[in-house]
């Protein structure tokens, strides 16, 4: 495992995995916005996430693609590289990087849980894993995303003159989202933000189900009432979601756990509905993976170290520049 | 208790008074069994006798690592919250009445307490586990205060809440005289207003630029501000009570007040330290506070008077609907027929202008003294903090400019954020920590702060972080003291951030030497 630094770079082949800045060979596991990157000379993942990527950045983000199945084996001297799915968000991947039977996989952002928006996660067994932790502490326990949605299907039921606002990622969390909704059999149109329009297309023409959506539009005011909108998390705040009729807020994100921090931005109803893995899924990761090294990126790495560690597992945090906790979903 | 936690959980995440309002009407309008318990939770008047924090925290650490509960209490910033996701659950949750899991508990015998409280805690959901520990810790700090849950009720019940607020210290759990007179059953419930406390009338903060523009000094009259505790004393002739300002008998730590003192009425001051009715500093005040009893020694060596604002009962009657000017003529009264060491009056200050009072509230060189207090000549006494009677004017506070070294997660409504800021001045060539604050700064600056902190952090101690010492922060405060308790020598009373010196470099901070003489400590 000393072939692969703490930033991610491979220095042997000059391959980069989710770089920040723009380099001459870089692996994305997937395409939010801090692991894709515009402006990269040869840009290697799956088909879907080399189509979000032109999405976001246009055609011309990077100078090569490689798109790369689940499970193909690509190969860069003696460096074998696959992808397994991540169950992130659509496209999403975990890198196994193979030399000389030594087996590390990057984990990325990945959720063990059901996710109908996406392939399942698929667990890779390894020596070395680098495993992400947004939800690093005991206190995530994420609850089941229905009944979280439930929840807000019954508080349309009840406010009627209410519109309701879901604050949620414009990639991954916005269609989760909607599909859940379908899931749990709400098939009113869904009204969404302007920002969300391109990639809700995409999502349909990958036949993932989010059903009929719509942009807002400067409509009568009322016309909104009883219904729900999806907005990222930022247009919240905005001038942007005053022109709707008596707004309830809500906001579907693993940090919906906390009250408080629910509180301090001003959510009304909190919707606990994570891409990532909680607490308990982490570790089953790290038990089942049999890797004995263990390190540890993205979020509340602490906790998780100190248990690696009184597991007898090698393991220490891996801070990966220009990422800081809490920003990340 | 399924329903009280939600509507605790709403409440906290409602930003709307009247959503909030109307949420507790929902509540006490369909509850019969349980309101009142829901109100003594939400009046904060229940606690359990065995079970505070360190109880909690004890119960915790039987069931998850302490190294794991420790990280998470970190960074939730709230231990309700932090025991009540962290707690290990039970598949099967067994929902119980409020009512009914009180009086459990109240049962539940001392020796007892860790096996069976436990158990209540596994078998309940989430929300009510936060709940439970939200009633157990007190002071619930859910944005509801006790003046919203009356005023809820009085709009309910078409009463007025000045109504309530009048009678409110009289009742007593399980409140069935209150709820039967707001449903019109009986009249309105007879309480002895002489054995009772009276909620006592609060200042605003003065607004310089606007109030002065608006208000009448002809209409106003000052006295000094005094920063002792304020009390409220009760004199009849076969007793005499002392309550604070939250309405707690502190009888028991003030023997020579209750001695001392005769008559019959209802006295509103400020308790000071002092001999001859010169008060001295905050420090000995502070030896006398928080104490159940008072040895003659302390008594001796630390003296207490009262300095008399206001009169709201003399001999019987009641004068809280007369003006301040006419309640000041029977405070002399009073005071002129009851001469003792132990009860003196406010000075009234004369003035024509605002410019003029404000050499008074500056000029005035006292440790306890912190300005004046305006207040309306023609004003009832009005419990509460009511808007355009009384203000308070307070003096300048004292500055000094610190640079930050640590930084710690806040709790409450800034936990996540890092919020607590120690700073320091030099001593040689080292830094040396005067203080720590955890307020004064804006919502902005507070976010720069927290993301220089994040930034720049160059050492980890558990929670706290050191940083780099490139912040130079403007600090306020109302006095500072010698103390041996901290390495400066020094310790401030009220620190807060005033602002944030980005123009000024490190090295021109004072070292401890130049700041124990600037302000005359030693």
């Amino acid at each position: 495992m000393d072939f692969i630094n703490h930033q991610l770079f491979i220095k042997d082949i000059n391959v980069h995995i989710d770089p920040i800045l723009p380099k001459k060979t870089a692996i994305i596991t997937h395409g939010h916005a801090d692991h894709a990157r515009f402006g990269h000379d040869h840009v290697i993942a799956t088909r879907q996430t080399i189509d979000i990527m032109k999405i976001r950045y246009g055609d011309k983000c990077a100078k090569k693609f490689t798109p790369l199945r689940y499970g193909q084996k690509y190969s860069i001297k003696n460096f074998d590289f696959t992808l397994y799915p991540a169950g992130h968000i659509l496209g999403s991947a975990q890198v196994l990087i193979e030399k000389n039977n030594h087996r590390l996989v990057i984990t990325g952002d990945y959720k063990v849980g059901k996710d109908e928006t996406c392939k399942n996660f698929k667990l890779v067994k390894c020596d070395t894993l680098i495993t992400e932790a947004t939800f690093g502490l005991p206190i995530f326990q994420h609850p089941d995303p229905k009944d979280e949605i439930q929840k807000l299907i019954r508080s349309v039921k009840i406010n009627k003159k209410n519109c309701h606002i879901v604050g949620a990622y414009a990639l991954g969390k916005a269609q989760r989202v909607m599909n859940l909704l379908r899931q749990q059999k709400y098939n009113e149109t869904i009204y969404i933000h302007g920002s969300l329009e391109k990639l809700c297309q995409y999502y349909s023409k990958e036949k993932i189900n989010i059903g009929k959506f719509e942009k807002v539009s400067s409509k009568d005011k009322n016309f909104y009432e009883g219904k729900i909108i999806i907005a990222p998390p930022s247009a919240l705040k905005d001038r942007w979601s005053r022109r709707f009729p008596n707004p309830i807020i809500c906001m579907a994100s693993g940090w919906m756990t906390v009250k408080q921090r629910a509180k301090q931005q001003g959510i009304e109803l909190p919707l606990v509905i994570s891409d990532h893995s909680d607490w308990n899924e982490l570790l089953d990761t790290i038990k089942k993976s049999n890797a004995k090294n263990i390190l540890i990126t993205h979020g509340q790495e602490d906790a998780l170290v100190y248990y690696c560690k009184k597991q007898n597992l090698v393991s220490k945090p891996l801070s990966i520049q220009g990422r800081s906790d809490e920003e990340i979903e | 208790m399924k329903k009280f936690s939600s509507l605790l959980h709403n409440l906290i995440l409602t930003p709307s008074r009247n959503t909030k309002i109307k949420l507790l009407q929902d509540y006490f309008n369909k509850l019969d069994i349980n309101r009142a318990y829901a109100l003594a939770i939400l009046s904060d008047q229940l606690s359990f006798q065995f079970i505070k924090a360190s109880k909690l925290r004890e119960l915790v650490y039987e069931q998850v690592d302490q190294h794991l509960f420790d990280y998470s209490y970190d960074y939730v910033g709230d231990l309700a919250e932090t025991i009540s996701l962290i707690w290990p659950t039970k598949k099967e949750e067994k929902s119980q009445n409020l009512s009914t899991l009180i009086e459990n508990i109240k049962k539940i015998k001392k020796s007892e307490i860790n096996k069976e409280f436990s158990k209540i805690l596994s078998e309940l959901s989430n929300n009510e586990r936060w709940t439970l520990i939200k009633i157990c810790t007190g002071g619930l700090r859910i944005g509801v205060s006790e003046r919203l849950v009356k005023t809820a009720l009085a709009d309910l019940y078409n009463k007025s809440v000045n109504e309530i607020e009048e009678i409110w210290h009289g009742l007593e759990f399980p409140y069935e005289n209150l709820f039967q007179w707001l449903k019109n059953e009986i009249s309105k419930p007879k309480i002895d207003f002489k054995k009772l406390f009276h909620p006592m009338m609060l200042a605003n903060p003065i607004d310089e630029e606007k109030d002065f523009k608006r208000l009448d000094a002809n209409e106003f009259q000052a006295e000094y501000k005094w920063d002792g505790i304020r009390v409220q004393l009760m004199v009849s002739s076969n007793s005499v009570a002392l309550y604070s300002r939250t309405g707690d008998n502190i009888s028991s730590a003030f023997p020579e007040i209750i001695e001392a003192t005769n008559g019959d009425a209802v006295i509103d001051g400020e308790l000071l330290v002092g001999r001859n009715f010169k008060p001295s500093g905050f420090n000995d005040l502070q030896q006398r506070l928080n104490r159940k009893k008072t040895s003659k020694d302390l008594q001796n060596k630390f003296p207490v008077f009262i300095r008399a604002y206001d009169i709201l009962f003399y001999k019987g009657k009641d004068l809280r609907k007369f003006s301040l000017i006419e309640r000041r003529k029977y405070l002399e009264k009073f005071q002129k027929e009851n001469i003792t060491n132990q009860i003196d009056l406010s000075t009234i200050i004369n003035f024509s202008t605002w410019k003029e009072l404000k050499k008074y509230k500056n000029n005035f060189h006292d440790d306890l003294n912190e300005g004046v207090m305006i207040k309306l000549k023609n004003s009832e006494y009005l419990p509460g903090r009511k808007k355009g009677y009384w203000y308070k004017w307070k003096k300048n506070p004292k500055l000094v400019d610190a640079i930050l070294m640590y930084a710690q997660r806040g709790h409450g409504k800034r936990s996540s954020y890092y919020s607590d800021f120690t700073f320091g001045v030099w001593k040689e060539s080292e830094l040396v920590p005067i203080g720590k604050a955890y307020s004064g700064y804006t919502d902005k600056e507070l976010l720069v702060l927290d993301k220089f902190i994040r930034n720049n952090t160059i050492n980890k101690f558990g929670p706290v972080r050191e940083v780099k010492k490139e912040i130079i922060l403007e600090v306020a405060f109302d006095d500072v003291f010698p103390s041996t308790r901290h390495k400066s020598g020094v310790a401030m009373r009220f620190p807060r951030i005033h602002r944030i010196r980005w123009d000024k470099p490190i090295n021109e901070v004072l070292s401890i030497k130049e700041f124990k003489k600037e302000f005359k400590i030693d």
